[in-house]
């Protein structure tokens, strides 16, 4: 049997502390961080329940962002969905396109390019950096630091967004990849741009970590809080940072060598107490070796076509079948189910979102603790609320 | 990882009342999917969990389907004896397949490093018996997403700690996924109304203000 | 000594502040509207309709509505013309007499453009159309869609440059089967006029040059 999971959640039946004579101490206070609020991240409400200034019970709410995506990609075609997939998890609109073209290139059986493959992957690891940077930013600012490091994160993100407009033409809605390569071509320029911008975003991360890394406030706040451990990551399908941050090595860039992550050296930062502190710590360590694959990236990329020349964009009809494809997003696993009947429009299509299952063990991390640290406990799970609920 | 006949054999082994069998995918790519009574649908899960060849910790997704009744016609070739002379003839045959929801899980294992095992489980029909037993004690990733499928397919999950709406509003009615879900058409008014977004407004508005 | 770390962090502050009055790249903001960015080349924001001359002669679209099937959030609204007018190749074709894209539903996916087969609807750069009348100042006609080739290559200048070899292509090809289409007819005029000419010169032709069936020069 499986103490962890298979024991009743602690918070149901709550009642205040009581005093030395067994009386209540005083009465249990529930707020509800509403969903207007500017430290959840999003449209997102939690209902506390709090015992003076304890957390005794936390219920997530969400549904407020709910745009039935997942129906609206029954009724149109394979293509048409591909802008949607940029509105999942707005910050990596490239991720979001790469795991959907994933699914349907394994769907139909299309073979990607190889220089499509190098693009896919700078694509992505620019989205891991400026997604990371972005999130220290926030979780600077949950804790209180008012903007200064999420102003910086910005600027730095700002150079990212750019290598992105010029290609794509959008700053965050890039809808780049389609089904067998990406819609352009990259050229020599913006290679170069981009080799730019990876070498000097080593500087940048310098200053950052100089500025936020040993700062006392940061590690009074963080080390000791909201601990998870490894087996309830596990248990409660944790993926991405938060995982690894808990001990658990499982990086799906090693473990399904998606693409062409089978060729790049880099390493996976794993923590060892599975606090906010470690949490922070393994997303800028995954900063650094993103920064790695990056420069590995562009010294390798090749020549050739960026498309599979027998890919079509009207009246793609993939064969029945269902499949499940799975990329390593910045925020955890993200995965796409399709079910296809032949038809031009999926039969059913699912979204396998990493926020809205992180969330799974928030009210677990945050009870004992202040409702400050449940703020900060937030910020460091990484939600987004346009996949949290599609 | 061992193929999915030799999981399904030691299962059988394991739990002879378990009804089990194995779905194929016709796409190349994607795993072939093994389908449990709902009975013994507990029990399976419990054992892939446990078992230390598969160790399957990791229940990375949980989907809703729907299946709404609907006829398969196939045509099949038969030789018929007409006045005399074998002659084959295509006959239409007309299969009936029964409504009912699907709740498909994708198994991982984290230990191991392999998967996945995709675990089927159907529900009698769409209207009454949509009851499935609850993976949650077993994986606790699952909460969230089994209460997804309560809330917008209708399948009452058995066992779960917490089953109640998630993406919709507490009072909301109706299960918006199926796919004979009609949406409510008073909307606000729509500055390109055309072909069917036309005539839903025409219906809601009186003539001399529809647009 | 407690809070050493914090006085460093102070000092990156300081260099970011200080320095964003004497370095440009610490100093990322502009005074916006009085200052603007320069925005990249290659940005998209709405759609418009490219017309080469004139805006109701020279529009390229035909009303083929393949951008109106393929948009995902069904904001383009076509009603096809009864007549038709000549292309840029010269052919009869028809137009749209009613195109209409809400540009509060558009998403900027730029996908019309991918499937559009005859380069008539690319992007604009164009973004501030904000408007305080909800009903109809976010509905662009075709009037207000249609925006000169000129206009294009100033906006667009690498995709213009490759829209105008495309079209330049396509009516080199149109006019070359044109040639050949009509130098075989006069071909086949020539000889059948020589054919009749014949029997009058030569009576005593042999059998063998009979005037040859007249054959169709298309």
């Amino acid at each position: 049997m499986n103490p962890i999971a298979e024991a009743p959640p602690k918070s149901f039946s709550v009642k205040p502390k009581l005093d030395a004579e067994g009386e209540p101490l005083g009465e249990l206070l529930e707020v509800s961080m509403g969903p207007h609020h500017p430290s959840t991240h999003g449209v997102f409400r939690m209902d506390v329940v709090l015992d003076g200034e304890e957390v005794v019970k936390l219920k997530p709410v969400f549904g407020y962002l709910h745009r039935n995506h997942e129906k609206i990609a029954e009724g149109i075609s394979y293509l048409s969905t591909m802008p949607y997939t940029d509105r999942l998890d707005y910050f990596c609109s490239m991720t979001n396109n790469w795991a959907y073209a994933l699914t349907i290139e394994k769907l139909a059986g299309l073979a990607v390019p190889e220089r499509a493959e190098y693009i896919r992957v700078i694509m992505a690891e620019l989205t891991r950096l400026q997604n990371h940077t972005c999130l220290i930013g926030f979780f600077a600012q949950d804790m209180g630091a008012l903007g200064t490091p999420m102003m910086y994160a910005f600027r730095e993100r700002e150079k990212i967004l750019d290598l992105f407009e010029s290609v794509s033409g959008a700053r965050m809605m890039c809808n780049y990849m389609r089904f067998g390569g990406v819609r352009v071509d990259v050229n020599d320029a913006w290679l170069a741009k981009a080799k730019k911008v990876t070498d000097e975003y080593g500087k940048f991360l310098d200053e950052f970590d100089a500025f936020l890394t040993a700062n006392e406030i940061l590690l009074a706040r963080t080390q000791g809080v909201g601990v998870l451990t490894g087996d309830l990551a596990v248990n409660a399908a944790i993926t991405g940072p938060m995982l690894r941050a808990a001990g658990v090595n499982y990086d799906l860039r090693k473990v399904d060598k998606y693409g062409i992550y089978g060729r790049f050296d880099f390493k996976v930062p794993v923590g060892a107490h599975g606090d906010i502190y470690d949490r922070y710590m393994v997303r800028v360590l995954e900063m650094r070796e993103s920064i790695k694959i990056l420069q590995q990236a562009l010294r390798d990329i090749p020549a050739g076509p960026f498309m599979d020349p027998k890919a079509k964009l009207r009246g793609f009809r993939p064969k029945p079948g269902e499949v499940y494809g799975r990329v390593e997003g910045p925020k955890g696993e993200l995965g796409f189910y399709v079910i296809s009947d032949g038809s031009p429009n999926p039969y059913r299509y699912r979204v396998r979102p990493p926020s809205f299952i992180n969330l799974t063990i928030l009210e677990d991390m945050c009870l004992g603790h202040k409702i400050s640290d449940a703020v900060v406990i937030l910020g460091s799970v990484d939600i987004v609320l346009g996949e949290v609920d599609r | 990882m061992e193929t999915l006949e030799q999981i399904k054999a030691r299962l059988e082994q394991a739990l002879p009342a378990a009804k089990l069998d194995i779905l194929p995918n016709e796409c190349p790519a994607g795993d072939r999917s093994l389908l449990v009574a709902p009975s013994a649908g507990f029990a399976v899960a419990r054992f892939l969990r446990d078992d230390p060849q598969l160790k399957l910790d990791y229940c990375s997704n949980v989907t809703g389907i729907d299946w709404p009744p609907a006829t398969t016609k196939t045509k099949v070739k038969k030789k018929v004896v007409v006045e005399g002379v074998e002659k084959e003839v295509e006959e239409t045959i007309e299969t009936q397949r029964p409504g009912c929801l699907e709740v498909v899980y994708h198994l991982y294992s984290m230990a191991l490093k392999h998967g996945p095992v995709v675990l089927r489980m159907r529900t009698q029909n769409r209207e009454d018996q949509t009851h499935l037993p609850s993976l949650t004690p077993l994986w606790r990733g699952a909460e969230f997403q089994e209460r997804e499928i309560y809330d917008l397919y209708g399948v009452l999950f058995d066992g779960h700690p917490d089953l109640r709406r998630i993406l919709m509003w507490d009072e909301f009615t109706g299960f918006p996924m199926r796919r004979d879900y009609v949406a409510p058409d008073d909307f606000e008014y729509e500055p390109t109304p055309h072909d069917k977004v036309l005539e839903l407004a025409k219906k809601h508005y009186p003539p001399e203000v529809a647009p | 000594m407690l809070g050493e770390q914090i006085i460093r962090g102070m000092a990156v502050t300081a260099r970011n502040f200080f320095g964003s009055y004497v370095s440009k790249e610490r100093l990322t903001t502009v005074q916006y509207p009085e200052e603007r960015l320069e925005q990249c080349g290659n940005t998209r924001q709405f759609p418009m309709l490219i017309y080469d001359e004139d805006p109701e002669k020279g529009l390229r679209c035909v009303a083929c509505t393949i951008c109106e099937k393929e948009c995902p959030p069904q904001c383009i609204y076509i009603v096809k013309s009864k007549d038709k007018k000549p292309d840029y190749k010269g052919q009869p074709q028809l137009y749209p007499a009613i195109f209409d894209i809400d540009v509060s539903v558009c998403m900027s996916c730029s996908i019309c453009v991918e499937v559009c087969p005859f380069e008539s609807i690319k992007m604009n750069t164009e973004f501030e159309l904000s408007t305080d009348d909800r009903f109809e100042g976010l509905l662009l006609h075709k009037s207000d869609l249609a925006k000169s080739n000129e206009y294009y290559r100033k906006v667009h200048p690498d995709d213009a440059r490759e829209s105008d070899a495309v079209l330049a292509a396509e009516k080199a090809k149109a006019e070359a089967k044109a040639k050949a289409a009509a130098e075989a007819k006069a071909a086949a005029e020539a000889k059948a006029k020589a054919a009749a000419a014949a029997p009058l010169t030569a009576p005593a032709a042999t059998p063998a040059a009979t005037p040859p069936p007249p054959t169709a020069g298309k």
